[in-house]
């Protein structure tokens, strides 16, 4: 897939440092994500990618560097100003994160009707829920509780709350983690029809290496909490430095 | 000892936190309307059973003691005064600390784990004011209800007792009751019952809320969530038996 660097970019680390404790977590990441980009984060277990994300989000306070979203800098934000900027920003967790004790639809609702600044109060949000249901292939699911759906399911129903919002941008936290190789592969799928269609821009938190091939314009491999390599997936696969090969192994 | 000065910290914050939070708008009354229907009726019935259980037991345990006494008119009174000061508010707490404090701290420990806190947060939603405040405020008032009911449940299994060992009517027997108590019996032990659920929702919470990664740690924020709280109860329990006594004296 071609890059679109040209593009301007939609998300600015710079000089990002987390840690827990004595673990140093993030080591000074520095990142941008471009109007369009699919932009593939690859790390080993442990290394800081989803808690990059969650800084990324405000879901976790990084310790120094910057973070700019969309022009703005998320340290300068109130509580407020930056629940109005999630609004722009998707986030697929990884296990899903669908509200056990809420149905399909209500799950779907949940978002809707809290973010009334960008929707208003939304008297009836049935109309929206099965356009952004239908758009992952699973309307049939509108009333059913999350422990009646497949981990794959799950995944898409999760996508779709995630839509319903209509970001700019959507962070996938290892979206394939934990599926079948089919239903990996359908996701993905799944990920680039959301793109075409909402023309978001994406970053994509994965080990999955044909996840990866399939919808990387660009990668970052991040090595004890720092970039340690970056380009195309073709760039980065046929490079031959031992750390960078174990990647693609 | 350090950890449990962190502990008690950490709660006091996490309390500090939730009266900021519950004055501030939008308040989430569906919400808390749900904890409460959740708490009082799911609870009602095993309160309501122990209630009664206890009724009986302690009117057929007293009653041989104060026969040798020749005392058994004082028994309504006896049992009233016990039931409604003491017995009644903190056997019902402890049962619905096991109850509704396990349970709280299970169900926010496995949203914590689940990164469902998290997913709620990121939908522009305060997750302390929905999920917290409305359970803390939900044990707060329905716990002095449960109290009543199971009170009232508990003089009735003592009046079935009695009517069925001394041929003691109804009327009499709640006249007697309700003849012995004053005032100062009553409005103690119901302000006590809020503090108790106020205890109940917020330690389950707090530990659920703050709980560790994994399914290791949504064990130990429901078991800790019933032993904390009982503890807690306990120092209540004196506490406001010590008040109430300073208002006694007064």
């Amino acid at each position: 897939m071609e890059t679109t660097q040209t593009s301007k970019a939609v998300i600015t680390i710079r000089n990002l440092y987390k840690r827990f404790g004595d673990n140093a977590v993030l080591n000074g990441f520095n990142m941008d994500l471009y109007e369009g980009e699919n932009l593939v984060i690859m790390g080993k277990s442990g290394s800081g990618k989803s808690v990059m994300i969650k800084c990324l989000i405000g879901l976790e306070e990084h310790d120094s560097g910057s973070i700019n979203v969309m022009g703005q800098n998320i340290d300068d934000l109130d509580a407020d100003q930056l629940d109005e900027l999630r609004t722009e920003i998707g986030f697929l967790f990884q296990g899903s994160a669908l509200y056990d004790s809420m149905s399909v639809r209500e799950n779907l609702e949940f978002p809707l009707r809290r973010h009334t600044k960008k929707f208003g109060r939304i008297h009836d949000a049935e109309p929206l829920v099965l356009e952004a249901l239908e758009s992952v292939g699973l309307a049939k699911a509108i009333d059913l509780m999350p422990d009646e759906l497949s981990g794959g399911m799950k995944r898409r129903i999760a996508l779709a709350r995630t839509l319903i919002l209509k970001p700019s941008i959507i962070l996938y936290d290892e979206p394939t983690t934990g599926l079948d190789p089919i239903t990996s592969k359908e996701i993905v799928q799944l990920m680039q029809k959301v793109q075409e269609l909402y023309k978001t821009s994406s970053i994509i938190i994965t080990h999955d290496v044909d996840c990866a091939r399939a919808i990387a314009n660009r990668m970052i491999l991040l090595i004890d909490g720092k970039n340690y390599a970056e380009g195309s997936f073709e760039t980065l696969q046929n490079n031959m430095d031992p750390k960078i090969q174990a990647f693609f192994k | 000892m350090k950890s449990i000065l962190i502990e008690i910290g950490e709660l006091s914050y996490f309390a500090g936190r939730f009266f900021r939070e519950a004055f501030k708008r939008p308040f989430e009354y569906r919400e808390f309307l749900r904890q409460c229907y959740n708490m009082g009726n799911r609870s009602f019935l095993l309160v309501g059973i122990t209630g009664f259980i206890i009724g009986l037991v302690f009117t057929l345990q007293s009653r041989p003691t104060l026969q040798e006494f020749g005392a058994v008119s004082w028994m309504p009174s006896m049992v009233g005064i016990s039931i409604i000061r003491e017995i009644g508010p903190i056997i019902t707490a402890l049962i619905c600390a096991g109850r509704i404090g396990s349970g709280i701290g299970a169900e926010l420990g496995s949203m914590r784990v689940t990164e469902q806190i998290d997913a709620m947060d990121v939908s522009g939603t305060n997750p302390f004011k929905y999920l917290v405040v409305t359970r803390i405020l939900a044990t707060t008032l329905m716990l002095p209800i449960l109290v009543v009911l199971s009170d009232a449940i508990a003089l009735y299994g003592s009046y079935l007792v009695e009517n069925l060992k001394g041929d003691v009517s109804f009327q009499l027997y709640f006249n007697e009751v309700f003849g012995s108590l004053e005032f100062g019996d009553v409005v103690p032990s119901t302000i006590k019952s809020f503090f108790f659920g106020f205890a109940i929702g917020l330690v389950g919470c707090f530990k659920g809320y703050t709980c560790g990664k994994g399914t290791e740690g949504v064990g130990r924020a429901a078991n800790a969530a019933v032993v904390y709280t009982s503890m807690v109860l306990f120092i209540l329990d004196f506490l406001a038996v010590l008040v109430s006594d300073i208002f006694y004296d007064l």
